[in-house]
């Protein structure tokens, strides 16, 4: 499977993308704006509580093509971050007391200078968390070090599995991946991730393969972790739901299946003011492979730059102009405030 | 004109309206209802499972596509929910096949 960024598909732009989430009468649905709503709730405009997360968008390059990916990363996406972006995203670390460094993609191994900077982040003294996709770390010998490297630095791995069952997860992240994702959870826990007392943290990332939002995260968990330990002899630490948003794939996925309009009044019907208060867009500052600055990896695959007058680049860095921006909103954003909510983190209220 | 047919997948999303009508009853119903599904001895995805197999079991249209929905939201997967489908056709089965024992004890009582 191609990226739609290499199909030349209509939706790899994204204004195009932004007109199909604002052009309601064009699905014949009634979709309220995410403004208006956040105005009733009394957040408009929506503001940082303080900025404690720094999340870094090492690049679009992966091993994977999954269908739901609002990233459109692919093997053939070539858009990394280069080693001298890196160190503005560092210098910016430096001057800030931001302690969790969010590492992601595409699969962040793949860029060459990744390995640098989780030792830059950790001689910061900083926490690192990578979203590592699992599959990367068998693809291919030269990742295979990587459970241990990862050990060596006390990072804090995520890694997403959206089912214990081999046929939703395939489903989702192509033929096989579930199998290579079981083998590479059995190398992490070798080393100690996930297992009580190693103080190696891995967490699972469970979303919804298809149209429909996340169950309870608690009851999820306790059926991945039987199912995983009895079945594959896996284990770790948190099940994390994330609902999926209307952007890129998904929203490709949606469009396609017929399911656009019914989804989104799904996320609609389900808004949370509880979850629309606890959004991480407050709390994270997200930066592209350009040193470009956002205020979530969603608005960034958007081309959602943060507001105009607060620093849109990482060597601009001024912590206390960014925290009092007003955080950029649009229609894909009810995906973060449905039901229980959803972050990076899984979901934003108990 | 709205076609006319005795099940219109957008009556799902009113069943709330049946409140209109006798509000307190609709309301007690619903209350109940909300509880019944709620995590306790039975998991959630355990109790979305058991309303897929009634859901088909009494037949009813608006009941599969709510399990079905439901179902995978509590995060069964395709072979559970088809394991849910077959423990209500083996019981509506064995519900007729059972009957076969009337059915013998009759035709014994009336024959030589």
């Amino acid at each position: 499977m191609k990226s739609l960024h290499a199909q030349q598909h209509p939706l790899a732009d994204t204004d195009y993308q932004l007109a199909v989430l604002n052009q309601a009468e064009a699905t014949g649905a009634h979709l309220p704006a995410f403004a208006t709503r956040l105005r009733e709730t009394g957040l408009l405009p929506l503001r940082p509580t303080s900025i404690s997360v720094m999340q870094i968008n090492v690049g679009k390059m992966c091993n994977q093509t999954c269908r739901h990916c609002h990233v459109d990363a692919g093997p053939d996406r070539t858009e990394i971050m280069t080693r001298e972006t890196m160190q503005q995203c560092l210098d910016a670390l430096a001057q800030s007391d931001i302690a969790v460094v969010d590492l992601t993609g595409g699969a962040p191994e793949m860029n060459p200078d990744f390995r640098w900077l989780v030792e830059q982040i950790s001689a910061l003294g900083r926490q690192t968390i990578v979203r590592c996709n699992l599959t990367i770390i068998v693809a291919n010998p030269k990742y295979h070090d990587l459970p241990s490297f990862f050990a060596q630095h006390r990072v804090h791995v995520v890694s997403s599995l959206p089912h214990f069952s081999a046929v939703r997860t395939d489903a989702q992240r192509g033929a096989g991946v579930f199998e290579r994702s079981i083998r590479a959870l059995r190398m992490l826990n070798e080393v100690g991730y996930g297992v009580e007392g190693s103080g190696l943290l891995l967490d699972l990332v469970y979303n919804p393969a298809g149209a429909f939002l996340p169950g309870s995260q608690a009851s999820l968990e306790r059926d991945f972790k039987q199912r995983l330990l009895r079945e594959h002899g896996v284990v770790f630490n948190s099940l994390l739901t994330i609902t999926n948003l209307p952007v890129s794939r998904f929203l490709d996925y949606l469009l396609e299946s017929g399911n656009y309009t019914a989804y989104m009044e799904k996320l609609i019907a389900a808004y949370n003011p509880a979850a629309a208060a606890n959004v991480m867009c407050r709390s994270t500052l997200s930066i592209g492979w350009d040193g470009q600055l956002y205020d979530c990896d969603f608005n960034q695959m958007l081309d959602l730059l943060v507001e105009a007058g607060a620093p849109r680049h990482i060597r601009d860095f001024d912590l206390a102009a960014l925290s009092q921006r007003a955080i950029v909103i649009n229609q894909h954003c009810y995906g973060c405030t449905a039901g229980a909510g959803s972050s990076c983190g899984g979901a934003t209220v108990s | 004109m709205e076609k006319s047919t005795y099940y219109n997948p957008a009556d799902l999303a009113k069943f709330g309206n049946i409140t209109e009508w006798q509000p307190e009853m609709g309301r007690k119903f619903f209350e109940y209802y909300a509880e019944v599904f709620k995590d306790g001895a039975l998991t959630e995805r355990e109790k979305a499972l058991i309303a897929l197999a009634v859901a088909h079991a009494v037949q009813c249209p608006y009941c599969i596509d709510a399990y079905t929905s439901d179902s995978l939201q509590k995060g069964a997967d395709e072979a559970q929910m088809m394991e849910a489908v077959h423990v209500a056709a083996a019981i509506k089965g064995g519900a007729a096949l059972v009957h076969g024992v009337q059915m013998m004890n009759k035709a014994k009582e009336l024959s030589m």
